[in-house]
Parts: structure tokens; C-alpha cells; sequence
């Protein structure tokens, strides 16, 4: 096919401007990262000298490092019991025929809307007599409320991709159904739980609300909400140089991630909305 | 994730059995296994979800301040009553409404040209798509500092660059636009990842014939495209106004609900954390509940009558 000169300038335009747009506010808070404090409010995009002190300080303070550790520590564990549980729920409803199939469908889709300030209030309330109250499991309990439908959702569209077909092939070549299940199932489902995996961490790596509001300590802050209770190096300084780099370094691995597994995340989440 | 939409006609091999009156042994255990196989998922997510809020309605109808806990007692509905009179709430409301209203439609705009490109792109499609995930990945809060700080006055380069002799977000209308603009660079990828799953549908033979009949790109965009992807359109403005609705990080961050920006997830958050009232803040909870599902019940109404409606012209 051929392309005129203007088609191929239009699509050049428009390209950029999407680069654009995606990229000039990550590109200015690593610039910001990098300022030298004293250079912070000189209000150039760029920085005119480039300093590693803001690394150098947020490194060095507990409230970081350890809200690190909780969110990393966090979302991997949430995210694996979400994974486990809906990979379960969805093998199920993708393969089996069953009541109560569309009402576990839409259940999980009505919960996937709940605000999630609906139910922190009460949570606050019972995490206090359960002394759940600024734990890791305090956390990882309602972070079940979006990873459970997300993950049930996304799972059940990616396996109802597996034809069934290849289960009783393998079945009727005279393997187990464990087998059939362990040799031909799994890896043909990883992928779809590897995808189904990588969003659910993004969704509990961004959670804020409950995170604000169901920690108080470094015990179970986690990063976002670390952010938002920033000391500055002193107290008469602003904090801006420290957020600036803490919000760098845990922004690198989730772009990383999304750029490697980009066409995985496409599809996993567009998998359930083309059935429409 | 228009499924639910989807599965009221499963066409499955057994559903076709002209004998579906006999329960077998053989449908029962596979009954019971789907069942073992639901029941933990089922279980946890009701645990989580139902549970709380039941909690939350029954909070809202007692007087109960962590300050004063000797004071707890029922009270009926008078906390709603509270809620709704003071015009606190109903300004709320109206800022939550206006951040919804206008990112949402901003960003329908410019997630229906994402698509396009995305989709249509004669080159450099890739590039686009990893690109236009970037935002989509990033944390909210990370979002947020980046454009409160690219704005304020005493760290940022857009009062420099736009000439402004005030800080922006000490000012209403400034602060509206940064919020505003903050939610359409965060999730206009997703919005635009809907479209695009609702454009994969439009044979291209559609456009082809119309194009042979002389139509030009943007007839062929309003006659064709936009008709066949209605229901995907719905189904990424009922995600995202959903969405929209509910916004909390990005006010916290930017604002913290100053110049009049306070949506109605900050006003619970305030009165649950801040004054820990308990029970008016969880009458504000249940009324934030109410009024998403209000809204869901609307866009699925819609949603419904514009699917019966294709299925029917066909």
C-alpha cells in the first residue's frame, strides 16, 4: 500500500503529539528529582545542574525505605492470593456449567465499582478492636474489594480463549484429567495469569484511600500514602526534592513493566470488554 | 469487561442438549466442583464488600464519635438528615460532579483519537501503544505531585511558562483545570484501550465499500465507526464516570479540598479520619455508595436498550 505525503505527516503528528502528551510530566518530575535543592524553585524545566542529593536523601530516611518494603511486600502478597482465588473461580466459570454463573459474573462486577470510601470507615472502626489497624493484613483484606473482580474478569476471558478441545484430546490420548489439566491447561494459561498478575500489582501499587487511611506508622505505610505524610529534610524545608525522587523510583519499575509487557496488558485489558 | 452484558445467552454444548430437564450425576458433581472451585472467591468478596457496608449503614444510624464514645446511641436517620440539609454536602456534590462531567468528556475526545491512532496508524503503532500506557501505569499520588509541583508557584515551570503572577493552586478555576487535567493524562489510556477493543469490531470491508462509494474519512468516522462502537463507548464512560465520581487521590494531593474543590470522597474521608465521627461520616459513605450506584443503574439501563437495539436492527 502506498501512502501519500500528507497522510504520512498527519500520522507523524499525531504520534508526536501522544508521545508528548504521555511523556512531559514524567520527563519534568525526573528533571525536578534531579535539581539541586537549592536550584528547586528556579522553575526551569530542566535542571541546570544535575544532583543526586534528593537520591542520596530519601534513601537515608526510614519512612521511605520502609514504606518501600510494605509496598512491594503488599501488593505481592495480595496479589497472589487474588490470582490464586480467581484463577480457581474463573477455571470455573469459563469451563463448567453451573447456577449462579452470571450472578458471580455481575456480583464481581458491582463490587468492582464500590467506592472504596464507602467501606473504610467501618474498617477503620473493626481494624481497631481486631488490631488489624496499621498491619499488612489490614491492608491486604480490602485490597481484595478491586484485585478479587479485576482478576476474575480478566481471567475468565483469558481462559475462555483455551479451546476446550485440546483438554479432551489429551483426555482421549489417555491422560489423567490431572494431566490433561498440568500439561496442556497450564501452560496454556500462563500467560493469561501472568497478565492477570502484572494489573493486579499495578492496581494494589497505586492504592491511596485505604493505605491513607487504615496505616499510621511505618510499620504499614505504603508509598503513596508515605508520599503524602513526607517529611522535609528539615522542618522549615520543603519536602518537594525528596517527593520528587521517591516518586521516581517507584515509578521505574511499574514503567519497565508496562513497557515489556505492553502488548500483555493491552490485551488483558481490553480481553473482556471485545466479548461485548 | 462488558461481559456481564454477554452472558445472559451462554451457547454452550449442554445449554443446546435437547434433554435439559435430567440432572445427572455427572451435571451434579460438575455443579459441586464449580461451586468448590467459586466458593473461597465468592466468600472473600463478600466478606470484604457486603459485610462493611452493611457495618456502614448500620454506623450511619447511630450517633457514634470516636471523641465522645459514652454518647453512642441510635438515632434513626438523623445523620442523613444532617448530611443533606447542610449545604456542605450539596457542595460537594456539585465539585465532585464538575471533575467528573468535564474529565470524562475531555477525555472521551482525546481516548476516541488515541484510538484511532492506535488502531489506524499506517506506522509506529507500537511505539503509541507502549507510550500511551506510561500514564496509565503510573501510581495516582505520583501523578498528582507531578503536576501540583509542574504548577505551584514556588517549585514548578507552567507559571513561568504561561506568564502567571499568582500561585494556580491557590485560586479555584486554576485549581479545577490542574485537577482536571491530572485525571485525563491518567486515564484517558484506558479509556482509550475500551475504544479500541470496540474498533477491532468494525469490519473493514465497511469502510472499503465507503470509501468506494466516495464518502470522505470523517463521514466514514460519524456513519460508520461511531454507530457500531456505541455500546463499547458506553461501557468506557460507565467505567470511567464511575470512576470519575469516587475521585480522592488527586483532590488529596493537589488541594486537599481547598478553593472549593472538596468532592464528597474527601468530605467522608474528613469526617471518618479527621473528626472521626463515625456516624455522619459513614451516612456520607453510604450516600457516596448510593449515588454510584445510581449512576450504574442509569448507564446499564442505557447500555441495555443500545445493545437490544443492534441486536435487533441485525
Amino acid at each position: 500500500m502506498k501512502y501519500t505525503g500528507r497522510e504520512r505527516s498527519l500520522w507523524s503528528a499525531g504520534i508526536a503529539l501522544v508521545i508528548l502528551f504521555s511523556l512531559i510530566p514524567v520527563v519534568w518530575i525526573v528533571s525536578l528529582s534531579l535539581k539541586a535543592p537549592s536550584t528547586l524553585a528556579d522553575g526551569n524545566f530542566l535542571p541546570q545542574k544535575v544532583s543526586l542529593e534528593n537520591y542520596r536523601g530519601i534513601f537515608k530516611q526510614a519512612i521511605f525505605t520502609d514504606a518501600l518494603r510494605n509496598s512491594i511486600g503488599i501488593a505481592i502478597i495480595a496479589t497472589l492470593i487474588a490470582v490464586i482465588l480467581a484463577s480457581m473461580a474463573a477455571y470455573a466459570i469459563s469451563r463448567l456449567d453451573f447456577p449462579g454463573k452470571t450472578a458471580i459474573l455481575s456480583g464481581a462486577l458491582a463490587i468492582a465499582m464500590f467506592p472504596p470510601i464507602s467501606i473504610v470507615g467501618p474498617l477503620f472502626n473493626l481494624w481497631r478492636s481486631l488490631h488489624l489497624f496499621d498491619t499488612w493484613q489490614g491492608l491486604i483484606i480490602p485490597y481484595m474489594t478491586f484485585a478479587l473482580p479485576l482478576a476474575i474478569y480478566t481471567l475468565s476471558a483469558f481462559f475462555r480463549e483455551i479451546p476446550p478441545e485440546l483438554e479432551q484430546a489429551a483426555q482421549m490420548d489417555g491422560a489423567t484429567a490431572f494431566q490433561a489439566f498440568r500439561k496442556v491447561i497450564v501452560p496454556l494459561a500462563a500467560p493469561g495469569v501472568f497478565t492477570t498478575a502484572i494489573l493486579v500489582f499495578i492496581f494494589c501499587w497505586n492504592d491511596f484511600v485505604f493505605a491513607v487511611s487504615l496505616t499510621s506508622t511505618t510499620h504499614a505505610l505504603t508509598v503513596p500514602a508515605a508520599l503524602s505524610a513526607f517529611p522535609g529534610a528539615s522542618q522549615f524545608q520543603q519536602p518537594t526534592g525528596s517527593i520528587a525522587a521517591a516518586a521516581v523510583v517507584v515509578t521505574i519499575p511499574i514503567i519497565i513493566m508496562v513497557l515489556i509487557f505492553q502488548r500483555r496488558i493491552v490485551a488483558g485489558l481490553t480481553a473482556g470488554a471485545v466479548k461485548g | 469487561m462488558s461481559d456481564a452484558a454477554a452472558v445472559p445467552a451462554p451457547p454452550t454444548a449442554r445449554a443446546a442438549d435437547p434433554r435439559p430437564r435430567r440432572v445427572t450425576e455427572r451435571v451434579r458433581s460438575e455443579r459441586r466442583l464449580a461451586w468448590m472451585l467459586c466458593g473461597p472467591a465468592v466468600f472473600v468478596m463478600l466478606a470484604v464488600t457486603v459485610y462493611p457496608i452493611v457495618y456502614a449503614i448500620w454506623l450511619s444510624l447511630h450517633r457514634s464519635d470516636l471523641r465522645f464514645p459514652a454518647a453512642s446511641k441510635f438515632i434513626g436517620l438523623a445523620n442523613y438528615g444532617h448530611v443533606l440539609s447542610s449545604s456542605l454536602w450539596w457542595a460537594d456534590v456539585g465539585h465532585t460532579l464538575i471533575i467528573a462531567v468535564f474529565s470524562v468528556s475531555i477525555e472521551l475526545v482525546l481516548g476516541m483519537g488515541l484510538a484511532l491512532v492506535m488502531h489506524r496508524a499506517i506506522f509506529g503503532r507500537g511505539v503509541v501503544r507502549a507510550v500511551a500506557l506510561i500514564p496509565y501505569g503510573i501510581v495516582t499520588v505520583v501523578a498528582a505531585f507531578a503536576w501540583r509541583y509542574a504548577w505551584a508557584a514556588d517549585s514548578g515551570f507552567v507559571p513561568k511558562l504561561l506568564g502567571l503572577n499568582y500561585d494556580p493552586l491557590t485560586r479555584e478555576f486554576s485549581s479545577y483545570v490542574v485537577i482536571i487535567l491530572t485525571e485525563v493524562w491518567k486515564t484517558t489510556p484506558f479509556m482509550a484501550l475500551l475504544l479500541l477493543a470496540g474498533l477491532a469490531l468494525v469490519p473493514d470491508e465497511l469502510h472499503e465499500a465507503a470509501k468506494v462509494d466516495g464518502a470522505t474519512a470523517w463521514q466514514r468516522f460519524v456513519r460508520i465507526t461511531l454507530p457500531l462502537i456505541r455500546p463499547a463507548i458506553l461501557v468506557a464512560l460507565l467505567f470511567r464516570t464511575l470512576d470519575a465520581v469516587r475521585v480522592f487521590d488527586t483532590v488529596f494531593i493537589e488541594t486537599a479540598g481547598q478553593n472549593k474543590t472538596e468532592t464528597v470522597s474527601i468530605l467522608g474521608y474528613n469526617q471518618l479520619l479527621n473528626r472521626l465521627n463515625l456516624g455522619l461520616g459513614s451516612a456520607v459513605s453510604v450516600l457516596v455508595f448510593a449515588m454510584v450506584a445510581l449512576l450504574a443503574f442509569l448507564f446499564i439501563k442505557v447500555l441495555g436498550t443500545s445493545l437490544a437495539q443492534q441486536r435487533g436492527e441485525k
